[in-house]
């Protein structure tokens, strides 16, 4: 990995860094981890600050602790790895080069709930990994067995689709149904995988409440701000020099990023995938990467002053009317009107105020669709269109 | 008993015939079969003793789950934005020439089927495809067909 050479970002080691390796025959920190008090697991990552690294944020320790109150004896962990999001890789690299420190956290988290079984949601597109990943579960699973532990993990594997990565979606897709969304409430926490409480996480968080464990709760909270601790892996990629995987502090300033990983003649960053939030030039100075600013599950996307932004949009907006599930009419029939109306702005055939019909229509979807595929599509959207307005017409 | 039935048979005796199983059947024959023919939809829908239009329904929902004809390798090149800028053009356009198919078509000896596919999740490497679960990176237009030479060999 290339070395990060601007001092205002701190580059960490918490996801990929030294853990207990097959050969030492030891599994990271869970032989102790399994003679703590539920509560107290529970409690610490609450006092970590750990929110969600699938990108929606939600607080870790408050989705365990919904979960474990809940007195249904029969419960499930669910480690997301679906990754679809445009230009996000990093749950690839993690689940590469450190799977066992994902299966730690499952197993704490079982061990948390209550749960007796684990399952790796895996998207189609990482199937290569599958032998792989299978030898280790064998060998993980044996060893928690011999720890007394009552718990074992095993891969589901996805299809490909993008809507997967709802929690609720992807939930359906294990129960050998069409990957529609589900109403929310209830929350998985309470009715999930076969409609028994089940805590889905992102691969990374599970990490993180393995080191958590491991190096101790103010380890992770000395790391980041207030509103956003620990680091987080981005997935970096466009017009940068030096594409790939990169484990940083949260809380930085856009301007810090761009200057390490931009090429020199950066226009924009899409933050957070192609549901994500495109920031211009302009804005990099005060725009925070985290929960304060703009939260990402990852993925930032560089394009340079040669890049029309047009067909950054146009692209994103086919990607997104690919990938709606259809169930729920604002977001099927909303995504594809959007590709119409701004290659029919861009042909000339509407004037550019039809632009703000579109606008309009994506505050509409955000509203009224069913899950987060139609609601975050408003986001590239108004700032894509709103920053670079003259590309959309001309 | 035709071949889809014994097909199907194994299967079930594996997984049983919770409706859970669905995913995982229709992964097997893809993986062993390149797609999912009406016959083959039938006999799984027969067999977990649910609507032909349940596996119908589920199978056309998930991308990787073909129900159309393909080939013995099926190619799908990325065509995320990061794809387009890093190339993507150019190695659709060395596939189509090499295999004398355009996009969305199979050869006519069923070797190849070339299709696009929305990110799959090597961003940092592209341009990248799959041929079948396999993924190839940071593609040239020489590499590809030096890869198409490779596997029309085997």
């Amino acid at each position: 990995m290339i070395d990060i050479t601007n001092r205002n970002l701190k580059k960490t080691d918490v996801i990929f860094g030294e853990c207990g390796h097959k050969d030492s025959g030891k599994l990271p920190i869970l032989e102790t981890i399994i003679k703590k008090e539920a509560d107290e697991i529970i409690d610490e990552i609450i006092e970590s600050g750990l929110k969600g690294r699938g990108g929606a944020g939600f607080p870790t320790g408050l989705k365990w602790k919904f979960c474990s109150m809940n007195p249904v004896s029969e419960k499930y962990v669910v480690c997301n790895a679906d990754e679809g999001e445009p230009g996000t890789f990093k749950d690839r690299d993690i689940l590469l080069k450190v799977p066992e420190k994902v299966f730690a956290g499952m197993a704490i988290c079982g061990h948390v709930i209550g749960a007796k079984e684990g399952y790796l949601y895996l998207r189609g597109e990482y199937l290569f990994m599958v032998p792989k990943l299978n030898a280790i579960l064998t060998w993980f699973n044996a060893k928690i067995k011999d720890l007394g532990y009552d718990f074992a993990i095993s891969i589901r594997r996805g299809s490909g689709a993008y809507v997967c990565g709802e929690e609720t979606a992807l939930i359906e897709s294990m129960e050998g149904k069409r990957g529609e969304s589900r109403n929310k409430p209830p929350y998985p926490v309470a009715e999930g995988f076969r409609n028994k409480p089940t805590v889905i996480n992102n691969v990374e968080t599970f990490v993180d409440v393995a080191m958590i464990q491991k190096y101790g709760v103010e380890c992770f909270k000395k790391l980041g701000t207030q509103d956003s601790r620990g680091s987080k892996v981005f997935s970096i990629s466009g017009d940068t020099l030096k594409p790939g995987v990169y484990e940083l502090e949260m809380g930085m300033k856009l301007s810090d990023f761009v200057d390490e990983f931009g090429d020199g003649d950066t226009k924009a960053v899409q933050v957070g995938g192609a549901s994500g939030f495109c920031v211009p030039r302009k804005h990099f100075a005060e725009t925070i990467i985290g929960f304060e600013g703009i939260p990402t599950g990852g993925s930032m996307m560089l394009f340079n002053s040669s890049r029309s932004m047009y067909n950054v949009l146009l692209n994103y907006l086919e990607f997104f009317a690919d990938e709606s599930c259809g169930q729920c009419t604002p977001c099927r029939v909303g995504c594809q009107q959007l590709v119409k109306g701004i290659e029919a702005v861009k042909s000339g055939k509407k004037d550019a105020d039809y632009l703000n019909v579109l606008l309009k229509l994506t505050d509409a979807m955000k509203t009224t669709s069913k899950c987060g595929l139609g609601q975050s599509v408003a986001n590239p959207c108004s700032s894509i269109i709103g920053n670079f307005v003259e590309e959309m017409i001309y | 008993m035709t071949e889809e039935f014994l097909f199907v048979k194994k299967l079930v005796d594996k997984h049983g015939t919770h409706r859970e199983v669905l995913m995982p059947i229709l992964q097997t024959v893809i993986e062993e079969k390149r797609f999912l023919s009406e016959v083959m939809m039938n006999e799984i829908a027969l067999q977990l003793d649910i609507s032909p239009a349940q596996v119908y329904g589920t199978a056309t929902f998930y991308t990787f789950l073909d129900v159309e004809n393909r080939g013995k390798y099926v190619i799908r090149i990325c065509k995320s934005i990061i794809a387009e800028m890093k190339g993507k053009k150019e190695i659709q356009k060395a596939l189509e020439n090499r295999l004398k198919i355009k996009m969305g078509e199979t050869t006519p000896d069923n070797m190849f089927t070339l299709l696009e596919t929305n990110d799959i999740g090597w961003s940092d490497e592209e341009p990248s495809m799959l041929i079948n679960e396999m993924p190839y990176t940071n593609l040239t237009p020489e590499k590809v067909i030096s890869i198409i030479n490779e596997l029309q060999q085997n």
